[in-house]
């Protein structure tokens, strides 16, 4: 079928198995990029809740107290340290279970000889608990907004509001985008088994997700530490 | 010779059409994507310039009635709308698309279909931000829609709207399309044919990939503060809440600031193509200038704060900012001389191409040398929002990026298209261009120093700057008649022009080693790159004798099991014939942007009383999109074969 | 200008490196990852508990009102901050043991975005140079 004996070699050139410059593969490269302009994405959110604070006209505010006349009554500081602690450290396992999802796909085919082993090896395992631990992280921030809204402070409110609820909601967003994300990925999982062979697809993924936590541990310092 | 016969088509592929409308909208070949940006973007150059033209209609007299004030604010922020995000960028994108994989040695680019989607995301965002003015209700609070008065509280209506969602939407096809040419440039690359090899086109589009992905998502950000204010009640820029009239600036900025070198690296890129062909001579300084390119690239998100002179940043903002604006001029200056350079000592040969090359080295150095003068602080505050900017701005547009896009054109369409666009009407194009576009702007240098600000409707007889403006207008007519004979020459060539050799400017890189117009596979044997001119080497060795020709990189060979050392390819075979495999054309992209277009539209009426029109809209786009999406990512991007 | 992955290899999937029997318990060599320098299951346990113990420290100090009214507060958050980005970055991530092309994708626009926070922060007003008396 080929023309010249040069070209023989194309057939070989079956469906994934293309030349490139590097040696790497070009998802990799790409989700790097796109990782690049998320830090410009989120570096702007955090910039203007930092240029913002402290400004607000009217209360309720983050770490202080709100008096009248900025509150119509006396309200206490908004953010709950305890709780968003708890929610900081389900990311952060949830981004050790990823690891372990991850590693548990390459692995597949190495023997397990220990339960140890059998578990450490198991991709829907540790899919199952990266998207749980990534749900409960969405459900902390629903609970958190919910609240909020519930102590006066919505979207609308004041500056605190405007820029905390679209830097924590776009965070919440990239997060729910990853939970579906990893959740299509243990579909495929059970439908016909993630081979080592799709271990980039869950290495690019992985990537976007601890990207996203690292966003996280930014924010938790920036927002809510940093008084 | 010019015979009507069909010009050479594409080759077609296994399974799709070879032409028809069906097989152009499910195209994933760069080539053809190219071509469809540039149609569409020449469409979009054509519009914005007829909004420019009532414009100087009406400015070429005082007091003047020709459109009333709210038009006119529509007319000249969709004016520098269009030119900005739907004429030039797409323009460059053509560009990107077409010559790119062509000049590295590829078959096309990473990922195809992305590509498809980027180009759709464009075509159907511009016709979402431009079809409002044939409704009285484009956008209408200037190019950079600054905010407060953008706000919902000062622009009622829907016009903004408009804006801030079609902003959003080009936003997405830009950033899609940078993420698969920053992978392609690194990744698909023949062997041999490493980064200081690569085209100068190739090198300053690579820049302007990075400052996409790092520029965009600041005005992200921007029109999502801008959005969610006028949409959802929010304070970012609510002055009574404490919001701060310079963060929308500032975010502005640091967006437009590197925008600008996006819309003009890629010019320069061109005329490093075309200098170096047409004074039959190497590149002078390739090092540098790729050097510097990056350099103005770095620095150019050092210096944004440059638009915001005159609002009271301080004297430490002030220095800063003038200091290294002025330090982003030496890069710049270096590439002017190395193309002067360039052609010293060298054969020139005045194609219409080549003209418009040494045109922009001359215009960009006029508006190079205003934009000097803005980057004092004290002298900037007598400049700024006249025309004195004005004409600094269209000098470096017009005179730097669509000169050096116009050269672009005359220099590839016979490799896009197969022929030769007409010598002589190139001429005329150039000359008439060149003095209606030096007519049209350089009085703005003396109408702004003479207090004329910008964006005013009318003006009152008598203040000195009358005859400037007429002048301008009269310039701006004559654009008319130049762009016209650009047209009639681009579509009647399409149809007429003599065919086209395969190298007919005897230039050096990869894209003219083979056919004009290239088999859908580019390459059928990808070339194993020396040295930075592969063809000369074939073709003048006496010119590349003093570049180290070296095989490094071709340990790669083993991997690109069809390759083999630089040469001329005529073969027309198809790929099926060549048993190279081709991604299989789709419609997915096109239907994934349609669902963006459609989920965004729906943000358009949810302030109305019964949101039901709002979230029919918003859900059924999103449905659209998140389905079409996931049938796109399981399907594989060729077809299987054993 | 060498950008590949240390060790030559195939990029892409689908013709799956044979799996070596793990060398060091850890993941195999396969497509697209560096040979040898590979995090294990011990390596990931002691990162997971490094980052634990650094948030935990992070907020102890938080409930210190003397140590947060002092001028170490801020400085010490944010390089316990940037010690734990940077290990997830490096060994979550990989980057430390993946190609050095990832590092300059990742490190360029990380910068970028670094400096632009900074310099807004100083354009309005939140951080001041103090220059002469």
């Amino acid at each position: 079928m080929s023309a010249s004996p040069a070209l023989d070699h194309i057939e070989a050139g079956a469906h994934g198995h293309h030349y490139t410059t590097t040696g790497l593969d070009s998802r990799k490269i790409a989700i790097w990029a796109f990782i690049g302009s998320e830090c410009m994405l989120f570096a702007s959110l955090i910039s203007t809740y930092l240029i913002y604070k402290g400004r607000s006209v009217v209360g309720p505010f983050p770490h202080e107290v709100c008096n009248p006349p900025a509150c119509a009554t006396t309200l206490n500081p908004i953010l709950n340290i305890p709780v968003t602690s708890a929610s900081t450290f389900v990311l952060l396992m949830s981004s050790l279970c990823m690891v372990l999802a991850l590693a548990a796909v390459e692995n597949r085919n190495l023997p397990k000889h220990t339960f140890g082993d059998r578990l450490l090896g198991s991709s829907k395992l540790w899919l199952w608990a990266t998207c749980l631990l990534g749900a409960m992280f969405l459900g902390f921030q629903a609970y958190e907004f919910t609240s909020f809204v519930h102590e006066g402070l919505s979207i609308r409110t004041n500056l605190f509001g405007s820029s905390f609820f679209t830097l924590t909601g776009f965070h919440g967003a990239h997060v729910t985008a990853g939970v579906i994300w990893l959740g299509t990925l243990l579909a495929i999982d059970y439908k016909r088994g993630l081979e080592p062979a799709d271990a980039i697809n869950v290495d690019i993924a992985a990537l976007y997700w601890h990207f996203v936590d690292v966003v996280w541990i930014a924010i938790f310092t920036l927002i809510y530490l940093i008084k | 010779m010019a015979t009507v016969a069909a010009s050479p088509t594409y080759a077609g592929t296994e399974s799709g059409e070879v032409t028809g409308l069906w097989s152009w909208l499910t195209t994933v070949d760069h080539k053809r994507i190219g071509v469809l940006y540039l149609y569409t973007s020449l469409f979009f150059f054509l519009f914005g310039g007829l909004e420019a033209v009532i414009i100087r209609a009406q400015l070429a007299g005082p007091n003047k009635t020709l459109v009333s004030a709210e038009m006119y604010n529509q007319l000249f922020t969709m004016h520098g709308t269009t030119m900005v995000f739907l004429a030039i960028m797409p323009l460059s994108a053509a560009f990107f698309n077409f010559l790119i994989p062509l000049q590295i040695g590829a078959r096309d680019v990473a990922f195809p279909r992305l590509n498809a989607f980027s180009y759709w995301v464009y075509a159907l965002g511009g016709l979402f931000i431009t079809f409002p003015i044939f409704f009285s209700v484009a956008p209408d609070g200037g190019w950079f829609g600054y905010a407060p008065l953008t706000t919902r509280q000062f622009s009622q209506g829907v016009n903004i709207d408009f804006w801030v969602l079609g902003l959003q939407i080009l936003g997405i096809s830009s950033l899609a399309a940078a993420f698969n040419f920053i992978t392609t440039i690194i990744n698909l690359r023949a062997p041999g044919m490493n980064l200081m090899r690569m085209p100068m086109f190739t090198w300053m589009s690579f820049v302007v990939q990075f400052l996409i992905v790092l520029a965009f998502p600041v005005i992200t950000i921007a029109l999502v503060f801008l959005q969610f204010d006028r949409f959802f009640g929010t304070n970012f820029y609510e002055i009574g809440a404490g919001g701060d009239p310079l963060l929308w600036q500032h975010l502005f900025w640091i967006f437009g600031h590197p925008e600008v070198y996006i819309l003009i690296l890629p010019a320069f890129g061109l005329v490093s193509e075309v200098l170096p062909t047409n004074s039959k001579k190497p590149l002078f300084g390739y090092p540098v200038m790729v050097y510097s390119g990056i350099l103005i690239g770095f620095l150019g998100f050092g210096v944004w704060a440059h638009h915001m002179f005159s609002v009271g940043m301080g004297p430490i903002a002030d220095t800063v900012f003038g200091l290294t604006t002025l330090l982003i001029a030496i890069p710049t200056g270096v590439k002017i001389f190395n193309w002067i350079f360039t052609m010293w000592g060298g054969s020139i040969r005045f194609t219409a191409a080549m003209k418009f090359a040494i045109g922009l080295v001359a215009l960009f150095t006029i508006g190079g040398i205003s934009g000097v003068s803005h980057a004092s602080p004290p002298a900037d505050l007598q400049q700024t929002d006249t025309y004195y900017i004005v004409a600094h701005f269209h000098y470096v547009l017009f005179g730097g990026s669509i000169m050096g896009i116009f050269a672009g054109i005359y220099h590839y369409f016979p490799k896009m298209f197969g022929r030769m666009m007409n010598e002589r009407q190139g001429t005329w194009h150039f000359w008439l261009n060149f003095i209606a576009m030096n007519l049209t702007f350089f009085p703005m240098h003396f109408s702004g120093m003479l207090g004329m600000p910008r964006r005013i409707y009318t003006y009152d007889a008598g203040q000195g700057w009358d005859t400037f403006n007429f002048i301008s207008s009269i310039g701006a007519f004559m654009l008319v008649i130049s762009t016209s004979i650009f047209v009639w020459n681009f579509f009647r060539s399409k149809s007429h022009g003599a065919i086209a050799p395969d190298n007919p400017w005897d230039a050096a890189t990869l894209e003219w080693s083979i056919p004009s117009p290239p088999p859908e596979y580019n390459f059928a044997e990808i070339p194993l790159v020396e040295s930075r001119y592969p063809l000369w080497d074939l073709t003048h060795p006496e010119r590349t004798s003093e570049i180290p020709h070296t095989h490094e990189g071709w340990e790669e060979q083993d991997k690109a099991a069809d390759a083999k050392a630089v040469h001329i390819e005529k073969d027309r075979r198809t790929a099926a014939e060549l048993g190279i495999p081709m991604p299989t054309p789709t419609i997915k992209p096109l239907i994934v942007a349609a669902g963006i277009i459609i989920m965004f539209s729906g943000l358009l009426f949810i302030h109305r009383p019964s949101k039901a029109i709002a979230f029919t809209l918003i859900f059924s786009g999103a449905a659209i999109l998140v389905g079409t999406l996931y049938a796109w990512l399981l399907t594989p991007l060729e077809p299987e074969h054993h | 200008m060498a950008h590949k992955d240390s060790v030559p290899h195939e990029a892409q999937g689908g013709h799956g490196a044979a799996a070596a029997p793990g060398a060091h318990g850890g993941p195999a060599h396969t497509p697209g990852h560096g040979a040898h320098a590979h995090p294990t299951w011990k390596q990931y346990k002691w990162v997971a508990l490094i980052l634990l113990v650094i948030t935990v420290v992070e907020v102890w100090i938080y409930y210190i009102p003397s140590f947060v009214a002092s001028k170490l507060f801020v400085p010490s958050l944010l390089i316990m901050s940037a010690v734990k980005f940077a290990i997830v970055v490096m060994f979550y991530m990989h980057l430390k043991y993946d190609a050095r092309l990832f590092r300059a994708l990742f490190i360029g626009p990380l910068i970028i975005a670094f400096v632009t926070i900074i310099s807004l922060l100083f354009l309005f007003g939140h951080i001041a140079l103090r220059l002469g008396s």
